[in-house]
């Protein structure tokens, strides 16, 4: 069994700086340390970023499934740190696109917002992560009590608007972002088939407590 | 003259490489490369040695007159960022996936509304032109481009030679298919052979050629060998490579990325800043080799060839024959 203690000193430590190797790796790579960016580094960091901010979303949705899956209930130590990475590399993403690419070329990005629905889907996501990154700290979470459940349930949606993003952005290729919906649907449907088994086994409990009465 | 006119960025790049001496440069870069374990870096320099390996040198003269004068994008850039679905749907795939494509012998199979007709080797084709160097712009229907010293020749004086017959009203192309040697091929990413298309007066245009290299040498497989179609004022993937079939045809031919997705990609696909991508914005595109830090600038109506094409689609809707 996972002891706590080790967990929050050697685990949650190492798996910190696991999470901030992708961005360690561009860093580097933007300074010519193994090799560059390629001939379009903006798009190399946008896509690399992006990429990122979707796995930390889809391996912080599969932490509850898996701490059921494995009987590891330790793992949710994980869970806030992880969304948090999901929230700061999805922000570079965006600044990144805001910086770099857009350069800060005002009416092309309200423009782009507004009319291009995968761009439009992108940002939803984004700003819907927002309150979640906001009320991620402990007394956030105490103060809201109950309530912070439910509004962090909101990476349901986040999840599926992200995927979608993803789909709508290839230009033929659907293959990968079919991969990342397919993990999300199993993640999410899972949590659905649980809901709905935990509700059944209520009712039937409750008709058997009627017919005992 | 080629007048070198210094573009955002290349201060920096020319910078780097003048200031370092090119040993201690390679050095310092394989030292840290190997520090790091990552051994990506050399991998990607054994791809362009092997694309290098594979070219020849070509005897040419420079179009002035119809070439831009800017300074072209670097070798490296032009042959390791490339769409080229038939080696992978990644920009790096074709370069790390072409190596197994045989350009040599080739031969292209011409048909349909000309008097002359059947199938030709490369050099038939070629035979009797000179070859010119051209510095176009390649505008990618992505909204990025990259300035490109193709070698090749105006693809109307080829096609003359066939005697197209007064029916003939398009030319349609078409990519070789061969899944063994072009592993994109094996997915259906999009439908293979590759078809594209140009209306009879666009393939004559003086501007429209057959290019055969870049960088005075032959065409790398990454970008289309051992020929391929080069129209400067229309998007990107109108430039059809490794070309294995000409046909004249009376009706307009299909085009490989209009069968994918007809609402985002027409058949005339002509570069216009003023028609957005269903997805995306054409004001702007990104300069490949500009660096990261330079903005994107404004997208020219036919990729800056305005003056020579227009007339070519004059009352037509351009919104609608995008
Ligand atoms: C939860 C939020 C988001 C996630 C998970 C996400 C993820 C991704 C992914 C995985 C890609 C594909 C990268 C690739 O091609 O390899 C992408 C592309 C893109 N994203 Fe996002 N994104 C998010 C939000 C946003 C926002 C807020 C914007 C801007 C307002 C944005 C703009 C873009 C653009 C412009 C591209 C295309 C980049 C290109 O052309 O290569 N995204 N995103």
């Amino acid at each position: 069994m996972m002891s706590p203690t080790l967990v929050r000193r050697i685990i949650k430590p190492a798996v910190f700086i696991a999470c901030l190797l992708p961005l360690l790796w561009l860093v580097a790579r933007a300074f010519e340390i193994g090799g560059g960016l390629g001939a379009n580094p903006v798009e190399k960091i946008q896509d690399t970023l992006g990429q990122w901010g979707l796995r930390f979303l889809v391996i912080t949705l599969a932490i509850t499934p898996l701490r059921d899956w494995l009987n590891a209930p330790w793992l949710i130590m994980l869970r806030r740190m992880l969304g948090l990475f999901a929230f700061t590399y999805v922000l570079l993403h965006f600044l990144t696109w805001l910086l770099l690419d857009q350069g800060l070329y005002w009416s092309g990005i309200l423009e782009d917002i507004a009319k291009r629905p995968f761009i439009t889907i992108g940002f939803t996501a984004l700003v819907l992560l927002i309150p979640l990154a906001i009320t991620s700290t402990n007394k956030m979470m105490r103060r809201l009590g109950k309530r912070w459940k439910k509004l962090h349930r909101l990476i349901y949606p986040i999840s599926l608007l992200a995927v979608w993003h993803y789909y709508w952005q290839v230009k033929a290729d659907v293959r990968e972002p079919l991969i990342y919906a397919s993990i999300v649907a199993v993640l999410l449907g899972w949590r659905l088939w649980k809901t709905r088994r935990a509700s059944t086994r209520a009712a039937s409990q409750s008709a058997a407590l009627a017919r005992d009465a | 003259m080629l007048i070198k006119r210094p573009r955002p960025g290349d201060s920096a790049r020319i910078q780097a490489s003048e200031i370092t001496p090119e040993s201690a440069y390679v050095s310092r870069r394989e030292l840290l490369g190997a520090a790091l374990a990552l051994g990506i870096g050399a991998a990607g320099m054994g791809f362009s040695l092997r694309a290098d390996a594979a070219t020849t040198p070509l005897k040419f003269s420079r179009n002035a007159r119809l070439s831009l004068q800017e300074e072209p994008n670097s070798y490296e850039d032009i042959t390791t960022y490339n769409n080229f679905y038939e080696f992978g749907t990644g920009k790096g795939d074709p370069v790390a996936n072409s190596g197994k494509f045989k350009p040599t012998p080739w031969s292209v199979k011409v048909s349909g509304e000309a008097e002359i007709t059947g199938t030709f080797t490369l050099e038939d084709v070629l035979k009797g032109h000179a070859l010119e160097e051209r510095v176009y712009r390649l505008r990618c229907v992505e909204a990025w481009s990259m300035v490109i010293p193709w070698i090749g020749i105006p693809l109307a004086a080829v096609l003359k030679r066939f005697k197209p017959t007064s029916n003939a009203r398009y030319v349609a192309f078409e990519t070789v298919h061969r899944p063994a040697e072009m592993p994109g091929q094996r997915s259906n990413v999009l439908k293979w052979p590759y078809v594209e298309g140009l209306r009879i007066d666009e393939a004559m245009h003086p501007l429209t050629i057959l290019a055969v290299g870049l960088y005075g040498k032959t065409l790398p497989n990454q970008n289309g060998a051992p020929l391929r179609l080069i129209v400067p004022w229309k998007y990107g993937f109108k430039g059809i490579k490794s070309i294995v079939g000409i046909r004249f045809t009376e009706r307009e031919p299909p085009t490989s990325w209009n069968i994918s997705a007809p609402d985002e990609y027409g058949f005339y696909a002509n570069v216009n800043p003023t028609v957005d991508h269903p997805r995306w914005s054409q004001a702007r595109e990104r300069q490949i080799g500009a660096g990261f830090l330079s903005a994107r600038v404004p997208t020219q109506m036919f990729n800056g060839y305005e003056k020579e094409v227009a007339q070519l689609y004059r009352g037509m809707d351009l919104r609608r024959y995008y």
